[in-house]
């Protein structure tokens, strides 16, 4: 049985970072993902990533425009805390590689972003998380006698001991079907967000909330599971991101009037106000009848010089030109609200220990929470790396501390039965398992989307269930061991589908309007009954609704204009 | 919508067959992508379909593939595109017609594991390992950020673009040759450290990949990597690059390929048209003109050189003998503009760099000189100012 002090699940920013601070501390280090990690979704993050690092920027600005940002939902040591500690995290990441924009003097260069009240957006052209993770993965090449990669090895449950400590996980090797049990003392989930669960997303394929569904399952927390992000600045219908650093670059948002209209949404900020302030006046324009035929508003970039677009803004030409046929130097592109990020997740602390001991999570799969509501744009880099950064060190000092538990071969035999179970199952036992996906995307994104209301959820909750149902009987065509993608779909749907069951029951319990979460049947925030997490826990019966306190250091809930 | 025929080289390892073709009917718009009909066919039809994919918007690099014998990415490939090109192809090989189908592979210079996969590992990942593909700066960083030329941190990032989707190792010609060439992307990647200001090995690097008869002068100039890769990258200018950074660091070139290519440059640059009979004496012992004793070196490699001209003459290839008398070529009579062609290239010594320049050619004066004009309107500054 292979055994590590440490294992980390999910080999993007979160997890890559993970690895190599606990590899610091001098624990053996084993990193596991179900894909190569440079195909990590950490790649997608295009914009930049935040730090209050200028002369004449300070913590306390970020800190504080994060906290807006989030609707007052955000827990403020932890914001602090990551606030504090990005300038070092964006030094150190200089210092290992990262080729970040510079300025005339060579010193590292800013840009404007969403929500923040200073241009401190650290950037690589805009392909800024693509470019730290391939210089964490040359790190992790680097490291390769303390940090055992596990490439295209798929996590299906995790192990836990009788004392209730997670002790490791239940692994399948892609490339052979072969299945393994990993030991480990402590486990650090960073599989990333839940995206696939809406249709169209502009998450990966990949993103299907493997972490959160398995930290839920073995029973751990979640928290915030409600708060879903619709970024405003999607291609219709494929869902393709256009980074918010075509804003910040001063791109403008036009309805097919050819209005400006954030002018009437957020008179001060216009198109950089927070992304869900951004996305309902988008909706709004939308629904209303202002929008193109296509269900669309516009982005002008062409207001933006040319030679700054190849500059910045490279992977947006391409994006255009490949993907919309449209060149954006040259006229305006369709876009609009598209789901995008999970603020939500699986309930940690904030050195991203979980509520089971030996469990930790970082990056999007968790929920410290420092983006309650709703996310600020190049906050999410940075979440991965300071929180990957802690809980990683974190986990090394337990390994240290801790022994290895007695591990039993049953969780293995477990999975071994549930595979064969999925793998005999014939054509027309039931329903294909594409088929069920695409009704739970549709679904989600039809109700439980920029707009919502207690009718719209609870729909979706009936239908997310009855889903459940018939994915236990859904079959699949691949019956072998060599890169069976057929059988890893069918388990990915079942987590998707426990995500999806959870954002459901938290979007019908927050009976209010904050951030992400906008209620038309209860279009107010309500501070005196809602300024409190949601939390929830697997039960016989599903999801058992708690509630915890939101953390307020010295920034008090205010009204949140832009 | 419309409807296409996609032609999938199909293998399944544990079913004891070799490789076989087998044809999927998709339905989909002519704007979507060459993976989202493979991805329609594995919805629709049969599961057991493997191949890559993840973002479906060219950024993980998962879906390198061969696409009617062009290797690229499935997700970047329009399925209306690749059906056109599909139809040409069938028309130069004259059975013509329309609606042909689109032919899907798996990456080449590879081992397949199952239909799409490829064994990257074995091949790529090696490789990439083969250049020491981390940072190795001198003594401690220091207290803030390395102090670097703006403009050599967005020439890198060029190179930091690649995804390592692999499209650029199915594509070479010289991999398929030698298949321990270190390759395009590998070289790729070691410019990006040898570019990088911060990198303090530059000489070490660079004598490692010219000394390696695997390494930088394997490359045969054939261009393919520059057509196949997704993200404008362009390996092969990046291993030219390594290859001219070699030569100013005075690293000795085992085929003097770098002194080959300054004798091109200043034939052209003195009679504007090419001097054979000063190419090969140029090319290994230069500025000698039999003045000078050649090093013994030159001396070798220009015998050696004899029996290839010989061949040349034999079979024609070598047709204007008096040419090889030394003085009879002659000047071309407006040799001052190719001269003016020189000063202003060597004037303007700028790297072709897409994150630079954009597309070639696509940068017209005036658009350089409204984006002066915008950048100082007081309203953007002012925008940008407040965040």
């Amino acid at each position: 049985m292979p055994s590590h002090d440490v294992l980390v699940i999910g080999a993007g920013l979160a997890g890559q970072r993970a690895a190599l601070a606990a590899a610091e501390e001098g624990v053996s280090v084993g990193i596991i993902s179900k894909v190569h990690p440079v195909r990590s979704h950490s790649n997608a993050a295009q914009g930049g990533i935040n730090a209050a690092l200028n002369p004449g920027d300070s913590w306390e600005s970020h800190a504080f425009d994060t906290i807006k940002g989030s609707d007052y939902l955000g827990d403020q040591d932890a914001v602090e805390i990551m606030t504090r500690e990005a300038p070092e995290e964006i030094l150190h990441l200089e210092h290992l590689g990262v080729t970040f924009h510079r300025n005339e003097e060579g010193k590292l260069g800013t840009r404007a972003f969403g929500g923040a009240s200073a241009a401190r957006t650290y950037y690589v052209a805009d392909i800024t998380g693509q470019a730290i993770m391939h210089v964490l993965y040359e790190q992790l090449m680097k490291y390769s006698e303390q940090i055992a990669r596990y490439e295209e090895w798929f996590c299906s449950s995790l192990a836990i001991d009788e004392n209730g400590e997670c002790c490791g996980v239940v692994t399948r090797n892609v490339a052979d079907g072969s299945m393994e049990l990993f030991q480990a003392k402590s486990v650090i989930l960073c599989t990333g967000g839940n995206g696939m669960v809406w249709k169209p997303s502009t998450n990966a394929l990949i993103c299907t909330g493997d972490g959160i569904a398995m930290a839920y399952r073995a029973g751990a927390k979640l928290m915030d599971m409600e708060m879903i992000q619709y970024h405003p600045t999607t291609l219709a219908g494929k869902g393709f991101l256009i980074t918010e650093g075509a804003r910040g670059e001063g791109a403008h948002l036009l309805n097919a009037n050819g209005e400006r209209f954030m002018e009437k949404y957020a008179p001060n900020k216009m198109e950089l106000a927070s992304r869900d302030v951004v996305s309902r006046a988008e909706q709004t324009e939308i629904n209303e009848g202002r929008g193109f035929p296509d269900g669309t508003v516009a982005l002008d970039i062409t207001v933006v010089p040319k030679k700054r677009v190849h500059e910045a803004l490279r992977e947006i030409v391409l994006v255009g030109r490949d993907f919309a046929g449209v060149d954006i130097t040259r006229e305006p592109i369709h876009i609009k609200p598209g789901n995008h990020y999970t603020m939500g997740g699986v309930k940690t602390d904030v050195d991203g220990r979980t509520d089971i001991p030996g469990l930790y999570s970082a990056g999007e799969t968790a929920c410290v929470s420092v983006h309650g509501g709703n996310r600020l744009g190049a906050n999410s880099l940075l979440d991965t790396l300071i929180f990957g950064k802690r809980s990683g060190r974190d986990a090394a000092a337990r390994a240290k501390r801790t022994d290895y538990s007695h591990i039993s071969r049953k969780v293995l035999e477990d999975e071994e039965a549930m595979i064969a179970d999925i793998v005999s199952r014939e054509k027309g036992s039931g329903r294909r398992i594409s088929e069920i996906k695409l009704e739970l995307g549709q679904t989600m994104d039809a109700k439980v989307a920029v707009f919502r209301d207690e009718a719209g959820i609870t729909e979706a909750l009936e239908i997310v269930r009855r889903l459940k149902e018939e994915a236990k009987t859904a079959y699949i065509d691949d019956h072998g061991s060599v890169f069976n993608q057929d059988l890893i779909a069918a388990i990915e749907l079942g987590y998707m589908l426990d995500n999806a069951e959870c954002t459901c029951v938290a979007a019908l319990e927050r009976k209010e309007s904050r951030g992400a979460q906008y209620r038309t049947d209860y279009p107010e925030r309500n501070d005196e009954e809602w300024l409190k997490h949601i939390d929830l826990e697997l039960t016989d019966d599903g999801p058992e609704i708690s509630y915890s306190e939101v953390t307020i250091t010295q920034w008090e809930p205010q009204e949140r204009t832009y | 919508m419309a409807d296409y025929t996609i032609k999938v080289r199909r293998f399944q390892p544990e079913s004891g067959e070799g490789p076989y073709w087998e044809e999927f009917n998709v339905d989909l718009d002519p704007s979507l992508s060459v993976l989202d009909g493979l991805l329609q066919a594995k919805d629709r039809e049969d599961g057991s379909l493997a191949v890559r994919c993840s973002c479906r918007a060219a950024i993980c690099g998962s879906c390198g593939m061969k696409i009617n014998g062009q290797s690229g990415l499935g997700c970047k490939t329009q399925i209306g595109e690749a059906q056109e090109l599909a139809d040409k192809q069938a028309s130069a090989t004259g059975s013509g017609g329309e609606g042909n189908s689109i032919v899907i592979e798996p990456m080449g210079n590879m081992p397949v594991i199952k239909d799409l996969i490829t064994d990257m590992e074995s091949t790529h990942w090696t490789k990439i390992r083969r250049v020491t593909p981390w940072l190795l700066p001198h003594g401690e960083p220091p207290e803030r950020e390395y102090i670097v030329e703006p403009e050599s941190m967005i020439d890198i990032t060029q190179s930091m673009a690649c995804i390592q989707c692999g499209a650029c190792v199915s594509s070479c010609l010289s991999m398929e040759a030698d298949p321990d060439f270190i390759g395009p992307a590998a070289l790729a990647k070691a410019y990006r450290f040898v570019g990088d200001p911060r990198d303090a090995e530059t000489h070490e690097r660079l004598h490692d990949l010219a000394d390696d008869p695997h390494g930088i002068y394997d490359c045969t100039h054939c261009f393919s990597c520059i057509d196949a890769c997704p993200k404008g990258v362009a390996p092969m200018d990046q291993i030219m690059r390594l290859r001219r950074k070699a030569g100013e660091e005075g690293i000795e070139d085992p085929n003097s390929g770098h002194d080959h290519e300054i004798a091109f440059v200043k034939i052209i640059e003195k009679k504007g048209t090419l001097d054979e009979s000063l190419l090969l004496q140029e090319s290994f012992a230069p500025g000698v003109k039999g003045k000078l004793k050649p090093s013994k070196r030159a001396i070798r490699e220009m015998l050696g050189s004899i029996p290839t001209a010989i061949r040349g003459i034999k079979t024609g290839k070598m047709r204007s003998l008096h040419k090889l008398i030394p003085g009879v070529h002659p000047k071309l009579p407006d040799q001052d503009d190719v001269k003016a062609i020189y000063a202003h290239a060597e004037e303007h010594n700028e790297e072709f760099n897409l994150y630079i320049k954009g597309e070639e050619g696509e940068l017209a004066e005036d658009d350089v000189e409204k984006g002066i004009e915008r950048s100082t309107d007081p309203e953007t500054s002012q925008e940008v100012k407040n965040g």
